[in-house]
C-alpha cells in the first residue's frame, strides 16, 4: 500500500530583495523543484540534503501546512492541505527545531492532554506510553516542566508525544539536530526498532549522515530542490563508485597476488602480512575472502565500510566518479 | 496490536477529538496559570495597590452634595473599582502576545498539526485560565476592598446568576479581542501598534480607567452597544452594582451575547485568511 505518493511536487517563495534605495524587486526561489517520490508502508526513508536544500519544504507540503505551488500529493490517501485536520490524526510530525509539548507543563501531562486531544482509547495510549518509557528512558524527568528539560531529554520527549496517537506516518525533520552524542545514539535505537517493527511508516530528514546509514535502507538525497538519487545506500555507492574495504591479516605474505576483477590493493603493511583490498562491488567480498583462504592462513579479518559523507559531497557537488 | 506495548498504528477507524479533549485543554490552562504562583502574588498584589489609587481618584469626583458620581453612589463606586480589579485578571485585558509570537517564528505550524484548529484550542485553554483566575485575582481585590470599604452588595438573588453569566461572556469577547490582536501578527511583523491601540482603546471607552456613564448618556450608550469594549469591563460590573432594571440588566446580556457571536466570527474568519496565507507563502 502506498502511503506517501508526490509527483511534480513544487514550491515557490517570492523572496523581496533589496535593489537600492527604497525599491525593492521580488524574485521567485523554486524551493522544491518538481519531487515525485512514492512511499510503500512500513518503509523507512532517509531524506537527506544539504541546508537549504528544500527537505524542510517538502515536509511541510506532505503534512498540510504548506501549499504546493503546483504536483499533486496523497499522504494516507489525504489531501493535505485541505484535509489537514483529519491527516493530523494519522499522522506524527517531529520538526526538530520546535515542539510540541506544552512548555509550562510537566511530560506527563503534556502526554495526558495529547491522549485527549488525539481522543485515544486509554489502554491503547498507556500501552504506547509504557513501550516509549522503556525504549526511551523517560521516567527520570517524566514529572520535570519540559521548559526545564535538557535538548535531548526533550527530544525523546517530542518522539513520544508523535507517537502516542498510533500514526501511520511518521515525519522526522532534523530529529537530532543538535542533540549530545547519547542522545542521538538513543534516538537512533528507538527509531530503528520502530522501523524494523515494519508498520510504520517513517520519512527522517537529516543532514547529520550518521542517522541515514544506522536507520535507513532507502535514501533520497534532494539537492536544490530535486532528486537526484533515490535507492539503497549500495546504489548510492556504485553509481558514485565508493569503494568497500577489506582488511586482511594473514600469518605470512601472499606467494602471489590475487587476480580478482575489481579489486585492488590499496595499501600493504607488516612486511605484507596486512593487505588492504578496495571493492568496487564486481567482486563480492564472500568471493576474495574465500580466494584468501585458499591461498594463505587467513588470522583476522575487517571490512571498512565506504564512508557516505565522501559520497554524497561528491554527489552534492556533483561529481561522479570515472 | 502486537502485545499490550507495541508502537503499532491505530487501527483505522473514525476517531474524532471530543468535547474531552476541549476539558482537557481547559485543564491545563488552569494548570498552567496554577504552576505560577509568584507570578499570580504579583498580579494580585498590584490589582489590589491600583484599587485604592483608583478609589481615591473615583472620590476625589464624587458630587459633594448628592454623594454620587454619574448615577453611582459611594458603595456602588467602590464595588465598581474592586470588582473590577478583580475582573481584570479573569478576562486577562492585558497578556503578552504569544500567539502573535508563535506565528512570528513559525511555531504556529505544530499548532496546525494538531487535530483541532489553533483558535478552539487557544479558548479552551483560556477559558481554564479565566478559572483559575476568578479563585485567585478576583476574590483577592474583592475581599480587599470589602475589608477597607463599604462595598455595595446586589439586593437581588439573580444578581449573582447575571453577573456570572457576564462575566463568562465577557471573558470570551475579551478573548477574541485579544485574539485579533495576535492574529495580526500572520500580516504585520510587529503587533505592538495592535496591542497598545487594544489597550487604550479598552481601557478609556471599557469602563476600565472610569465608568462610560462619566461620558455624555448617548456616547455611553452608543459604545455600549456599537463597540465591544464596554462588554468587557464596564457591562458585568454595571450588573453587579444594580444599574438598571433586571430587564435592562438582561438587555446587557443580550448586547454581549451579541458581541461574543460577532466577534468570535470575525476571529475564525481572520484565523483562516491568515491560515491560506501562511500555507500559501510560507512560515
Ligand atoms: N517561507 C519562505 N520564504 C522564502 N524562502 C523560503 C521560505 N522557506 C524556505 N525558503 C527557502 O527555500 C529553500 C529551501 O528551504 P528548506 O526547505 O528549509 O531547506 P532544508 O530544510 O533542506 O534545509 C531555502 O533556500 C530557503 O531559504
Ligand atoms: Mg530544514
Amino acid at each position: 500500500m502506498t502511503v506517501i505518493e508526490a509527483s511534480g511536487l513544487r514550491k515557490e517563495f517570492t523572496v523581496r530583495v533589496k535593489s537600492g534605495w527604497l525599491r525593492r524587486r521580488t524574485r521567485i526561489v523554486a524551493a522544491v523543484d518538481g519531487i515525485a517520490l512514492s512511499v510503500e508502508r512500513g518503509e523507512m526513508v532517509g531524506y537527506i540534503g544539504p541546508n537549504g536544500a528544500g527537505k524542510s519544504t517538502t515536509l511541510k507540503m506532505l503534512t498540510g501546512v504548506l501549499y504546493p505551488s503546483a504536483g499533486q500529493v496523497r499522504v494516507c490517501g489525504l489531501e493535505p492541505v485541505p484535509q489537514r485536520t483529519r491527516l493530523a490524526l494519522r499522522i506524527g510530525v517531529v520538526f526538530g527545531q520546535r515542539s510540541q509539548l506544552w512548555w509550562d507543563l510537566p511530560l506527563r501531562d503534556s502526554f495526558a492532554l495529547l491522549r485527549h486531544v488525539y481522543a485515544v482509547p486509554a489502554t491503547e495510549h498507556a500501552g504506547r506510553l509504557a513501550h516509549c518509557r522503556r525504549l526511551l528512558d523517560l521516567d527520570a524527568f517524566l514529572d520535570v516542566p519540559v521548559r526545564q528539560l535538557s535538548l535531548g531529554q526533550r527530544m525523546r520527549g517530542e518522539l513520544t508525544a508523535a507517537l502516542l496517537h498510533g500514526p501511520e506516518v511518521l515525519f522526522l525533520d532534523e530529529p537530532t539536530i543538535g542533540l549530545d552524542l547519547v542522545s542521538k545514539q538513543a534516538v537512533r535505537a528507538f527509531l530503528a526498532a520502530l522501523g524494523a517493527a515494519g508498520d510504520t511508516t517513517i520519512l527522517l530528514t537529516t543532514h547529520d549522515l550518521a542517522d541515514i546509514e544506522r536507520l535507513c535502507r532507502r535514501l533520497v538525497v534532494i539537492d536544490q530542490g530535486r532528486i537526484v538519487h533515490d535507492g539503497s545506500l549500495d546504489e548510492l555507492h556504485a553509481r558514485y563508485g565508493s569503494r568497500r574495504r577489506l582488511v586482511v591479516d594473514l600469518d605470512e605474505p601472499l606467494a602471489a597476488p590475487l587476480a580478482l576483477p575489481g579489486v585492488t590493493v590499496e595499501s600493504t603493511q607488516a612486511n605484507g602480512r596486512r593487505i588492504t583490498y578496495a571493492l568496487d562491488g564486481t567482486t563480492a567480498a564472500g568471493d576474495l575472502v574465500s580466494r584468501l583462504v585458499e591461498a594463505a592462513a587467513l588470522r583476522d579479518i575487517s571490512v571498512l565500510e565506504p564512508d557516505i559523507e565522501d559520497v554524497v559531497a561528491r554527489l552534492y557537488t556533483r561529481q561522479a566518479a570515472p | 496490536m502486537r502485545g499490550d506495548d507495541s508502537l503499532a498504528p491505530h487501527a483505522t477507524g473514525s476517531r474524532a477529538p471530543s468535547y474531552r479533549a476541549y476539558l482537557a485543554l481547559a485543564a491545563a490552562g488552569f494548570q498552567r496559570y496554577a504552576t505560577y504562583r509568584q507570578a499570580t502574588v504579583a498580579a494580585v498584589v498590584t490589582n489590589s495597590v491600583f484599587g485604592f489609587l483608583r478609589f481615591a481618584v473615583m472620590l476625589a469626583v464624587i458630587d459633594a452634595g448628592t454623594r454620587t458620581v454619574a448615577g453611582y453612589d459611594n458603595r456602588q463606586l467602590a464595588t465598581f473599582v474592586w470588582a473590577g480589579q478583580g475582573l481584570i485578571g479573569v478576562v486577562l485585558l492585558w497578556a503578552l502576545p504569544e500567539f502573535a509570537e508563535r506565528i512570528r517564528t513559525g511555531d504556529v505550524i505544530t499548532d496546525l498539526l494538531r487535530p483541532i484548529d489553533p483558535m478552539s484550542q487557544l479558548l479552551a485553554a483560556d477559558l481554564g485560565r479565566a478559572g483559575y483566575a476568578v479563585l485567585t485575582r478576583f476574590v483577592v481585590p474583592v475581599v480587599v476592598g470589602a475589608l477597607v470599604f463599604d462595598l455595595y452588595a446586589p439586593r437581588r438573588q439573580v444578581t449573582y446568576a447575571l453577573f456570572a453569566c457576564s462575566t463568562l461572556l465577557a471573558t470570551l469577547v475579551c478573548f477574541s479581542c485579544r485574539y485579533l490582536v495576535n492574529a495580526a501578527a500572520y500580516w504585520l511583523l510587529d503587533v505592538r501598534g495592535p496591542q497598545t491601540a487594544w489597550t487604550l482603546t479598552s481601557g478609556i471607552f471599557g469602563g476600565l480607567y472610569f465608568p462610560v456613564w462619566f461620558f455624555p448618556d448617548a456616547m455611553a450608550i452608543g459604545l455600549i452597544v456599537a463597540t465591544p469594549f464596554p462588554s468587557v469591563i464596564q457591562i458585568p460590573l454595571d450588573i453587579l452594582v444594580e444599574r438598571g432594571s433586571p430587564a435592562v440588566q438582561l438587555g446587557l446580556l443580550g448586547v454581549q451575547a451579541g458581541w461574543v457571536v460577532t466577534l468570535l466570527a470575525l476571529c475564525r474568519w481572520v484565523q483562516r485568511r491568515g491560515e491560506r496565507k501562511l500555507v500559501i507563502q510560507g512560515g
